[in-house]
């Protein structure tokens, strides 16, 4: 894009700038359409799965429900409680929609469709994912308010907890790609299986690994069944119990923001990004772009996400850790000296193993 | 030009957060600097070209220890009069390091304007430059160039990791309240969990 720039009569400097900030609105405004369709999404499948119809007054088939809930509390009257720190109180959900938003910048969308394609780029996911921790311990504590406060120190040792199983899941996906760019990682899944499959997800030691990533999403999200962080029939509503108006929406569009980026975490990382599905030329579907096959794949885990929600139980908080410190973790260990091993054996690594 | 810029915004931010740490009164507050002071670092990390290294420390100090210490922060219950006490007390003790940090800093800079020290130069020190990203360079000074030292470094976090846990896991009686068994819990099936009754009229249920 900073070609297109130049080519107005910028010089580099400035049309690189222009053409991040460009970059930035491009990603950012249509994610911010894409959270407000999923929220609609997310509550048809909820409903259709408890038999209910959903939202479905405002605009077509309730199409408009989350403009609507949007309008709404922007209306609203913002209440901080006068015992509550207030600039912290301001800032925590500023962190969290920041945060949520600024893991975007490194995510492939087609061949070349990156904002900023650097080759750290899982390093800097998992950094960015690590900090969304903030701003729900902020909030809590910021409240001083009691069930907030236990909220936020649930979450804290949640996503740690789930962050470390996290890491050492990317890191058996770094071992076969051989490399932090998710580009890198996405083509190096090319013709993966059997030469017809385009997904590291067919390999069978490959298989085990993202059943483990796609729950510790769900605990790294804070989405059911380890919601225990706003579970409403212990904590109220968690740590946003205080927030009211857009702050309140700042943490909703944040959190489904996180959940967003978690489902193209999934299809990047497992089910061949912007790959369509095999890599035979059976029906013209090269021609379909790349960011198409990319939405659909993550929109099919967003799906997932939802019926996970409506279908399962919530945790108990001792379950929660148990499964993170004394199941995931010790597989994931496990899984990455078989996968090393493995990958050796088969000269993975230029045969000279 | 805008390098410059960048290194100066992210240079006074973490001059600037770092002098708020010591200066905030509220230890949660020092926290949030501390980790403002953190995040900038990084920045100039990447400014100058060690993007692997400004990843690691958002990782291991911003989303790990720093958690940690907002964590312990905002639990404990801070006497701030008993705090301002403890400085007036401590207060020469402080003033003794600081100054001898001064003059080390002094001797240190000085002995280096005088001229530095021949040590020899390192094996391979007129290599050139290879094509080599930060990761694949790091990745090959630690696991092949000094593998043994990595290794040694690792058992002794092992070591004491293990012996942290030894320190403090306590195994009360087997069936202890805390002490759950979750292959029994897991195991346990309606059948013998609930119990179906029907009492009769104005009878009583024995459980």
């Amino acid at each position: 894009m900073t070609e297109f720039f130049q080519s107005l009569g910028m010089n580099y400097e400035f049309a690189w700038f222009t053409a991040t900030i460009a970059g930035v609105l491009l990603i950012a405004l249509p994610l911010m359409l894409a959270v407000a369709m999923i929220i609609y999404v997310d509550r048809k499948v909820w409903a259709a799965i408890n038999l209910r119809r959903g939202p479905n007054v405002v605009g077509p088939f309730g199409l408009l429900q989350s403009f609507a809930d949007g309008l709404k509390v922007f209306l609203q009257e913002t209440i901080i409680p006068s015992a509550a720190n207030k600039g912290i109180f301001i800032l925590a959900p500023i962190v969290t929609f920041t945060v949520a938003l600024a893991a975007w910048a490194v995510i492939p969308f087609d061949a070349g469709v990156v904002l900023a394609n650097i080759n750290v780029g899982l390093l800097y996911i998992l950094a960015i994912s690590s900090l969304s921790v903030y701003g729900v311990v902020m909030s809590g504590w910021a409240s001083n308010s009691k069930y907030p406060f236990f909220s936020a120190m649930r979450a804290a040792a949640q996503m740690i907890s789930y962050e470390v199983s996290i890491g050492f899941i990317l890191v058996c996906i770094v071992l076969f790609a051989g490399t932090f760019n998710l580009t890198g990682i996405v083509l190096g899944q090319e013709a993966f299986g059997l030469g017809l499959i385009n997904a590291y997800v067919v390999h069978p030691l490959i298989f085990p690994i993202w059943v483990m990533f796609f729950i510790s999403c769900l605990a790294e999200t804070q989405r059911v069944p380890f919601d225990l962080t706003e579970a409403e029939s212990e904590l109220v509503a968690g740590y946003q119990t205080e927030y009211s108006s857009m702050s309140f929406a700042l943490f909703w569009l944040g959190e489904y923001a996180n959940i967003l980026l978690m489902c193209s975490l999934n299809t990047l990382l497992f089910f061949g990004g912007w790959l369509p599905p095999l890599n035979i030329d059976l029906i013209p579907w090269f021609d379909i772009p790349g960011i198409i096959w990319f939405l659909l794949k993550t929109f099919f885990f967003f799906f997932m996400f939802s019926w996970v929600m409506a279908t399962v139980p919530r945790y108990r908080y001792d379950q929660l850790m148990r499964l993170g410190w004394k199941v995931f973790l010790p597989l994931s260990l496990f899984f990455i000296v078989v996968i090393s091993g493995y990958l050796m054996a088969t000269g993975h690594f230029g045969g000279a193993a | 030009m805008i390098q410059t810029i960048a290194f100066y915004l992210f240079a006074v931010l973490v001059i600037a957060s770092a002098v708020m740490v010591i200066m905030s009164r509220n230890p949660v507050h020092s926290v949030l600097w501390l980790i403002l002071a953190f995040f900038n670092a990084a920045g100039l990390m990447v400014l100058v070209g060690a993007e692997f290294i400004a990843m690691l420390l958002v990782i291991v100090y911003v989303g790990a220890v720093a958690v940690l210490f907002l964590f312990v922060v905002m639990m404990l219950d801070i006497d701030f009069a008993e705090l301002r006490a403890g400085f007036i007390k401590n207060f020469p003790l402080g003033i003794a390091i600081a100054a001898i940090l001064l003059a080390e800093l002094v001797l240190g800079i000085g002995a280096y304007r005088v001229g530095a020290i021949e040590l020899g130069t390192p094996d391979g020190a007129s290599a050139p430059l290879l094509d080599r990203s930060n990761i694949e360079s790091i990745g090959a000074l630690l696991y092949r160039d000094y593998i043994f030292l990595f290794e040694a470094a690792g058992i002794i976090l092992l070591v004491a990791m293990v012996g942290a846990i030894v320190l403090t896991h306590r195994k009360g009686p087997a069936d202890a309240r805390g002490q759950q068994d979750i292959g029994k819990q897991n195991r346990r099936r309606p059948e013998e969990a609930t119990v179906m009754k029907q009492p009769g009229i104005g009878k009583g249920v024995e459980l």
